[in-house]
């Protein structure tokens, strides 16, 4: 029984099937990687993980719990994270901010009237923040605001963001897309770095394959909304059905 | 004066910071807050001494306004202010109806005076709970929608308040002649009626509010009133909850709704309690305004909740700088320092600040003036508002902030850049 | 059944004022993602253009009737208006007489001139910057118009009269077949209808029919696309501004004698049209007007004896009632577009 049990999802959108019988199951402790091309339901199978969009049919099970139905903030409260495509931070507050908030929601739950407490009487969830920041290299631009820092480091702070509320499961929605290849491979060393370090199960939905075979632990593919094939990288590297799938009907 | 909420923190490259660490902090503030609330608080009790710089019988003496009226206007104003800047300020959500709950808790503070005597404590604890309870069911259906749907719903609620006090609620509200006292109302705890038959006024303990020392130093007269110093009181303490509110990890939450309400949901936070707790908040600020307001004058009318009322508090809030501490108070004190003085302001008053011209340039520059001042002071407040939201849009704190960096880098050019974008 | 007619009658003409209004405002926030609370001033001003038109008409020269005596036995000073002397005793009349009608030639072209220096001067730097500063921006600026009328007009209605032709009532009841007097209208509401009608039908047939248009509602489906098209749309958006602004303005023109203006109209007018917006669904041009009768006639109704006897003040406060219940129950309003205003 795997940490994250998808199974027989459909959804539709009108006339046009999104996902079909789409099962899916990743083992704990493991890197498992959605791939596809563009229009195979990969968003739209994430946006049901997380309780964004609800499935027409079928369960999605995590930790043997059913997240259908819950709201966003509460499937991250049950140990799932998300990254965005584009690294969605508070741009408004500074780095250290971002990291005390979801060390706040972590502690304390969905809502919490701590109206009249000082967020710098917190000296636990300070320097837990701040080993985490050093841990991804932001220390020093502890007191900058995220909305003034690069895109690779919104990145890598939206990442410390997720992983300081140490959750069962990371979402990555495609976190090397549009970036040159320089900062490709650093997000690669990135998330090997993060997944020597501590136990996590982490699901990346990825266009580019150089990154999936450098990462993941199995990959499914995904193709017109059903998943064709669920393998290691190796099988899947030379498998016919992928690259059929990937070069189009007219292979 | 200026204050780091809205601002970009200074360059500090150190690696642990000594802000955000407790250190030194006395009555639970940070030194530099500590120094803000001080800094308000001497002002608010000099403010009699400080608003009255001309000699009582100068030509200039009418832009003295240290009278106790106008300057109980001020901090009312101010609290209202402040509470209106804990919702929009720190969320984002623009209320244009948040004169309701002053109109409420104005309402409910006078029906106090009325069944239950005239000492203000019931009267403004009951403004605060009514207007609370109001803004709980308004809020909790108004943020149900964000942006604009969520002014004009607030808009919407407030209007309808303001009809139903106007039209067919008049047993409880008076209608179009107001709230007021009269002799035959039961005050069950005090005195129907005053020694010498009058209606009796609003007091602390036994001590009138409408009390007032004139205090003559020389040519300057001051009045000390104790109203006055009651609804500074207040005003302090509701500042000083408001830096503790600003500081604390809820205020923090309410910055993440205003910044990034979808981050806020993927990081396991419910953003609805949160905003609503700001609007619940603020509302009750609002219904502490009022209660002071009748407090100090028992009376209250419905066109105290019509949504030029409410879009006042946003001006001031706008105009003092949104989302600071001290922003809201300085633009309530600004606008209603312009509303009581230049409204006074005539020709003749005109005419004998320009005598020194020739005749013909002093008629001329009479005449340009003329519709900025008295009854015209609103179009002076309206290209105020214009001018800050288009140049100034963090108001008068952010200018003030400005100025004093300009101030900086013209003395010290090793200060170069405050800026604290890392290149990239 | 003859008041249910008489009600509907009664709410058409300010029906005809919401919808007009919410649809310049509506058509701005669909056009230029604006949202403009100095609508309600373009309206006022628009009603003073009519007023100032019947002043200068009114102008006049004093004469010294030497035939007439006046009560103290001097001879007669008698106002003279200047277009009596221009085109004669019944030209002049006429002219005077017509004043209000005739204002909308001369708002027109003051109306799209203000639209355009509201654009270029100001609202196109706010496109960039959030609602919430849009609102106050332009809520700054209603102020400083409506201050400007006020110290140039005064703070007192004034009343400006229709041409006599349509003064006095039309007997609808007798055409329905009910008695006669029942059914009472207004000729000149029933003008304002017509004209609200007209115009309703005009600003729809030129955004359906024309080039220009097409490209508009192209562009308020999808801005960047028509843009990249190499086709100048903020060009285009800045004359929608203008018609917007005129369409307020007639507006104005015409309801001045059903409501003698004053300063604060426009802000009174406002208010409701924004709330007749949200519940036509923010940047839907027929929402708007469906709405704008919807709530019109609905006021009427809810003014009716028999139904303030049965819920008091509901007349005052249906408009804002079903608004709420309609952005609670519809977040779109009744005819919105995905995706417009939402988070």
């Amino acid at each position: 029984m795997g940490l994250l049990e998808v199974k027989d999802v459909n959804k539709r959108f009108g006339g046009l099937q999104a996902l079909g019988d789409v099962n899916l199951s990743v083992a704990e402790n493991t890197v498992h990687a959605i791939i596809g091309p563009n229009g195979a339901g990969k968003s739209t199978l994430l946006n049901c993980l997380v309780g964004k969009l609800i499935p027409d049919t079928g369960s999605v099970m995590f930790a043997g719990q059913s997240v259908l139905g819950r709201k966003p903030f509460e499937i991250n409260q049950m140990g799932i994270s998300r990254v965005f495509q584009t690294p969605e931070i508070f741009g408004d507050l500074t780095v250290f901010e971002n990291m005390m908030i979801p060390l706040f929601a972590k502690r304390d739950g969905a809502f919490r009237m701590h109206a009249f407490e000082a967020v710098t009487d917190e000296a636990d969830l300070i320097d837990e923040a701040e080993r985490m920041l050093a841990e991804v290299n932001m220390l020093e631009k502890r007191d900058f605001h995220a909305g003034s820092l690069s895109r690779g480091d919104k990145r890598r702070l939206e990442m410390a963001m997720c992983l300081i509320q140490r959750p069962k499961l990371l979402l990555l929605d495609e976190p090397t897309a549009g970036m040159a290849r320089a900062d490709t491979n650093n997000t690669i060393d990135l998330l090997k770095e993060i997944k020597s370090k501590r136990d996590i199960t982490m699901c990346i939905i990825e266009h580019d394959m150089h990154v999936v075979f450098s990462l993941a632990d199995r990959i499914t593919v995904l193709a017109q909304g059903t998943p064709l094939v669920e393998d290691t990288p190796e099988n899947i590297k030379g498998h016919p059905k992928v690259k059929e799938a990937y070069l189009g009907e007219a292979a | 004066m200026t204050d780091q909420t809205q601002s970009a923190p200074a360059q500090r490259p150190a690696a642990t910071s000594p802000d955000t660490r407790r250190r030194g902090a006395t009555l639970g503030l940070a030194p530099r807050d500590l120094g803000l609330f001080l800094f308000v608080a001497g002002l608010t009790l000099c403010a009699p001494f400080l608003l009255n710089p001309f000699p009582a019988d100068s030509s200039l003496a009418q832009f003295n306004a240290g009278y106790p009226d106008l300057m109980q206007r001020f901090v009312i104003f101010g609290i209202f202010a402040i509470g209106f800047n804990i919702l929009f300020g720190l969320t984002g959500y623009l209320s244009f109806g948040h004169a309701a709950f002053l109109g409420v808790g104005s309402y409910a503070g006078v029906w106090m005076f009325k069944l239950i005597g005239m000492d203000v404590l019931p009267a403004i604890a009951a403004s605060v709970i009514t207007a609370g309870l109001f803004s709980v069911v308004i809020g909790y259906v108004s943020l149900r929608r964000s942006g604009i749907y969520f002014s004009i719903l607030t808009l919407a609620f407030a209007q309808m308040c303001f009809a139903l006090a106007y039209s067919v609620l008049t047993p409880i509200t008076g209608g179009e002649t107001g709230l007021q006292l009269s002799l035959s109302d039961p005050r069950i705890l005090g005195a129907a009626a005053s020694a010498s038959g009058n209606i009796p006024v609003p007091s602390l303990f036994g001590v009138e509010m409408r009390e007032t020392t004139d205090l003559r130093l020389g040519a300057w007269s001051f009045s000390l009133n104790v109203g006055y110093y009651f609804c500074a009181a207040v005003m302090l303490v509701a500042f000083y909850l408001a830096i503790r509110l600003f500081r604390s990890p809820f205020g923090m939450m309410l910055r993440a709704v205003k910044s990034n309400q979808q981050r806020l949901y993927y990081t396991g936070l419910n953003a609805r309690p949160y905003t609503l707790g700001a609007f619940v908040i603020s509302g009750m600020y609002a219904g502490l305004a009022g209660g002071l307001m009748v407090s100090m004058d028992p009376l209250a009318g419905a066109e105290r909740m019509q949504w030029t009322a409410s879009g006042e508090v946003v001006l001031m809030t706008i105009l003092g700088g949104a989302g600071t501490l001290i922003g809201p108070v300085l633009g309530a004190g600004v606008i209603k320092y312009f509303e009581n003085i230049f409204s006074k302001l005539n020709d003749s008053v005109l005419h004998g600040w320009f005598a020194f011209l020739p005749d013909g340039l002093e008629n001329f520059v009479v005449a340009i003036v003329h519709p900025f001042v008295g009854k015209g002071w609103h179009l002076t407040l309206g290209l105020m508002f214009m001018a800050v939201v288009i140049f100034l849009p963090g108001g008068l704190v952010e200018g003030g902030q400005r100025l004093s960096r300009l101030f900086r880098r013209k003395s010290g050019p090793e200060t170069r850049s405050t800026n604290d974008t890392p290149a990239e | 059944m003859d008041a249910i007619i008489l009600q509907i009658l009664n709410g058409l003409d300010k029906g005809s004022a919401y919808a007009l209004i919410a649809l310049g405002l509506t058509l701005i926030f669909g056009t230029l993602g604006v949202v403009n609370f100095a609508h309600g001033a373009l309206f006022m001003i628009g009603a003073f253009c009519a007023v100032t038109l019947s002043r200068l008409i009114e102008s006049s020269r004093t004469v010294i009737d030497e035939s007439r005596t006046d009560f103290l036995g001097n001879p007669m000073e008698v106002q003279v208006p200047y277009v009596v002397d221009w085109f004669g005793e019944s030209g002049g009349a006429f002219l005077i007489d017509w004043a209000v009608p005739l204002s909308i030639l001369f708002a027109i072209p003051i109306m799209i001139t203000i639209g355009w220096i509201m654009e270029r001067g100001l609202i196109k730097h706010f496109y960039k910057r959030p609602h919430a500063d849009q609102i106050l921006v332009t809520f700054g600026l209603a102020i400083v118009l409506q201050e400007i009328i006020k110290y140039f007009y005064g703070a007192n209605p004034i009343p400006t009269p229709a041409p006599s032709a349509f003064q006095g009532s039309f007997d609808f009841g007798v055409l329905l077949g009910f008695d006669p007097l029942t059914i009472l209208y207004p000729y000149w509401r029933l003008v304002y209808f017509a004209f609200a009608a007209l115009i309703i039908g005009g600003v729809f047939a030129f955004l359906q029919f024309t080039t220009f248009g097409m490209v508009v509602r192209a562009g308020m489906a999808d801005r960047e696309t028509v843009g990249l098209l190499g086709i100048n749309i903020d060009r285009r958006f800045t004359i929608m501004f203008g018609i917007a602004a005129a369409v307020a303005g007639l507006a104005g023109v015409m309801y001045t004698p059903i409501n003698p203006p004053n300063y604060h109209m426009g802000m009174d007018f406002l208010v409701l049209s924004f709330v007749v917006v949200v519940v036509g669904g923010m940047g839907s041009l027929p929402g708007a007007v469906l709405a704008g009768f919807l709530l019109g006639i609905l006021e009427s109704f809810a003014s009716m004896r028999e139904v303030i006897d049965l819920i008091p003040g509901i007349n005052q406060v249906i408009i804002y009632l079903v608004a709420i219940l309609i952005l609670l129950t519809r977040p779109r309003g009744l005819m919105g577009r995905k995706g417009v205003m939402e988070e």
